[in-house]
């Protein structure tokens, strides 16, 4: 062959060829590393159902936001002359029994419904969170550990049986009703579901070897439940918090549909669905239609962008 | 040991709640005959008052009540004159209960079902479907669903006769509005934690030596992806008894959902009370039952330090 048959004295300088730059630039391209969120970005944009939530979700708070102002009508103000009136260009969604616009009704009651979606369930998670953590953390660690355990897990048994329809109508007495109350009310029971997830988690999870493994080696207890403990819960975390909004959502439709919710003049779309019920077999169908079909649309929406995200965000999910 | 102590813990919690609920009612103001007392005189009044206790003190009225309840008895009703709480309950308890009952094992048996279908068909059309089908379920709540139901399924095309409490059929459009939530959210939690229990090393095992899938599917999947489950129990059952106020309003079912709305807006205390305790003492055990379940779907899970 010809290199071994080459003499070693003999300069190999042919056998060496100048780098071509451009290639080098190429291959340095091919391994650019991505960062972390542009990449989890990237697979979210490609989960088209996440996609058509996100927008959907950002179209009602748009229209929630300048729907309203769309047509000259105000969401209280009533028109005995324009009563029942199907929808129409005048009113897009109709009129109610008063003559008051559907349409503003409906975007005035999804203001209220996504801002005590947000608020009530932001709550839920961090309290839910730091309780369901420390108490399926502390159970079974020692004396100590189990009767802080026992004593959340009481807590949390007795919030659970209480209907929170009892609740609510306690603040509503001790409160002045209104948005603020509802807030306070959803939350004060709400988080107990997110607890008991974290908890169920938090006591399959530290059985495993690396927790043993971590603490074993010294790691601290905040290290192991920040670093280890929580984040191989965020999957079902997650899936629990794309049910946590909408739920603070249909909570509040569904005591407003009782009558216990926001009052009136203030519309709610659960308020509007109550309204509706009379007039359904009537043949009014745009009462009932309108805001029943906003809710599910909302819940749509959150759920189909929270699905999106777990699939990105929960490592051990498998697309 | 680990039962008897949760036992006991139980009955304190019932004690709580009973306690919490007697404060909270009567911070609340107003009492039962605000509304029509000036159609009746002052000393009718006392002697009304006098007849339910509540011209007592609140403490004495707190013991009385705790008496009573001893004894299983939940006291008189203010609104309806003739009938006490324990009639109303057990009058409302057999619709509300077959209900709910209905209601809760239609959840569970559908979403088991549909999540383990969407599972084991992981991004293919039946997984897709079951998906979607769950994904309405979720998004359209029972209070929408039920005058559409009778809308359409009763009016309309004369399916199902609702608008009265008689034979089993008209029980069939209030389970299924009742259970359509719980379905969807039971499917999805199966689902999410059937893929994770699917790609274990146990189950690449089980198929290595050759057990046929439904084995698999049944003895190592389901039994380990049932635990996030089993957590949601309580809250669903929560779900189902709240949703069994508004259907059986929609529905008009003569439940215990109804008399305890109906209570609120009246002030009847004992009433409010009454079912306050009956729902708090199912919904207790019941969660009672699910810890325990617990260590027989998971024996990894220890229930105390002790234990085990």
């Amino acid at each position: 062959m010809n290199v071994t048959s080459t003499k070693l004295d003999q300069p190999l300088d042919h056998l060496f060829h100048p780098v071509d730059r451009s290639q080098l630039a190429d291959q340095t391209l091919a391994y650019t590393s991505v960062p972390m969120w542009k990449d989890k970005i990237r697979k979210l944009v490609r989960n088209k159902l996440a996609v058509i939530g996100l927008a959907l979700l950002l179209l009602i708070m748009l229209l929630a936001a300048i729907g309203p102002s769309l047509l000259p009508h105000s969401p209280s103000a009533q028109s005995l002359t324009q009563t029942n009136l199907p929808p129409s260009a005048e009113h897009w969604f109709g009129t109610d029994d008063l003559g008051r616009d559907v349409w503003a009704r409906t975007w005035a009651g999804a203001r209220i419904s996504l801002l005590i979606g947000f608020a009530a369930a932001a709550i839920d998670l961090i309290i839910g969170i730091i309780v369901g953590g420390i108490s399926g953390y502390m159970a079974g660690r020692s004396r100590f550990g189990d009767r802080i355990d026992s004593i959340l897990m009481r807590i949390v048994e007795i919030l659970y049986s209480i209907p929170y329809l009892l609740v609510i109508i306690l603040l509503l007495v001790v409160m002045k009703p209104g948005i603020l109350t509802m807030i306070v009310a959803l939350s004060i029971t709400g988080w107990v579901g997110m607890a008991r997830v974290v908890r169920g988690q938090m006591l399959l999870l530290k059985q495993q070897e690396y927790v043993l493994a971590a603490s074993k080696l010294g790691t601290s207890h905040a290290k192991i439940i920040f670093k280890h403990l929580l984040p191989n819960a965020a999957g079902i975390i997650i899936v629990n918090l794309t049910f946590t909004i909408p739920a603070a959502i249909f909570s509040e439709s569904f005591l407003s549909f009782l009558g216990l919710g926001v009052q009136a003049p203030i519309a709610s779309w659960g308020t509007m669905a109550n309204d509706s019920l009379g007039v359904i077999l009537s043949g009014q169908w745009w009462r009932l239609f309108f805001p029943g079909f906003m809710i599910s649309l909302t819940m749509f929406a959150f759920n189909a962008f929270g699905d999106g995200l777990q699939d990105v965000l929960d490592p051990r999910s498998h697309q | 040991m680990y039962v008897v102590k949760r036992l006991f813990t139980m009955l304190v919690t019932l004690w709580v709640i009973v306690t919490l609920t007697f404060l909270i009612m009567h911070l609340i103001p107003g009492d039962p005959f605000a509304t029509d007392s000036k159609a009746i005189p002052e000393a009718v009044l006392e002697n009304m008052r006098a007849r339910y206790n509540l011209d007592k003190p609140l403490s004495t009225q707190y013991v009385l009540y705790l008496k009573n309840l001893l004894t299983f008895d939940l006291g008189p009703s203010i609104q309806s004159k003739t009938t006490d709480v324990n009639t109303l309950i057990a009058r409302g308890f057999v619709p509300s209960a077959l209900l709910g009952i209905q209601s809760m094992l239609l959840a569970l048996f559908a979403g088991i079902m549909l999540g383990t279908i969407a599972a084991l068909h992981h991004n293919r059309a039946l997984d897709f479907i079951s998906m979607f089908i769950a994904m309405l379920g979720i998004s359209i709540p029972s209070f929408i669903l039920a005058p559409l139901l009778i809308k359409y399924m009763a009016v309309q095309w004369g399916l199902l006769p609702v608008a009265a409490w008689g034979t089993w059929k008209h029980t069939l459009l209030p389970t299924f509005a009742l259970a359509v939530t719980p379905i969807a959210i039971i499917a999805r939690f199966v689902r999410t934690s059937m893929l994770e229990v699917l790609h274990q090393e146990y189950i690449h095992t089980a198929e290595a030596k050759g057990l046929p899938t439904w084995k698999i599917v049944l003895k190592h999947g389901l039994r380990n992806s049932l635990i996030p489950v089993l957590s949601f129990i309580g809250p669903l059952f929560a779900s189902v008894v709240t949703g069994t106020f508004v259907v059986e309003k929609i529905f008009a079912i003569p439940g215990i959902g109804k008399y305890f709305v109906d209570s609120i807006f009246n002030r009847d205390y004992p009433v409010i009370m009454g079912t306050t305790i009956f729902y708090s003492v199912v919904l207790v055990v019941t969660l009672f039952l699910i810890d325990l379940s617990y260590r027989f779907i998971d024996p990894r899970i220890k229930l105390s330090s002790k234990g085990a």
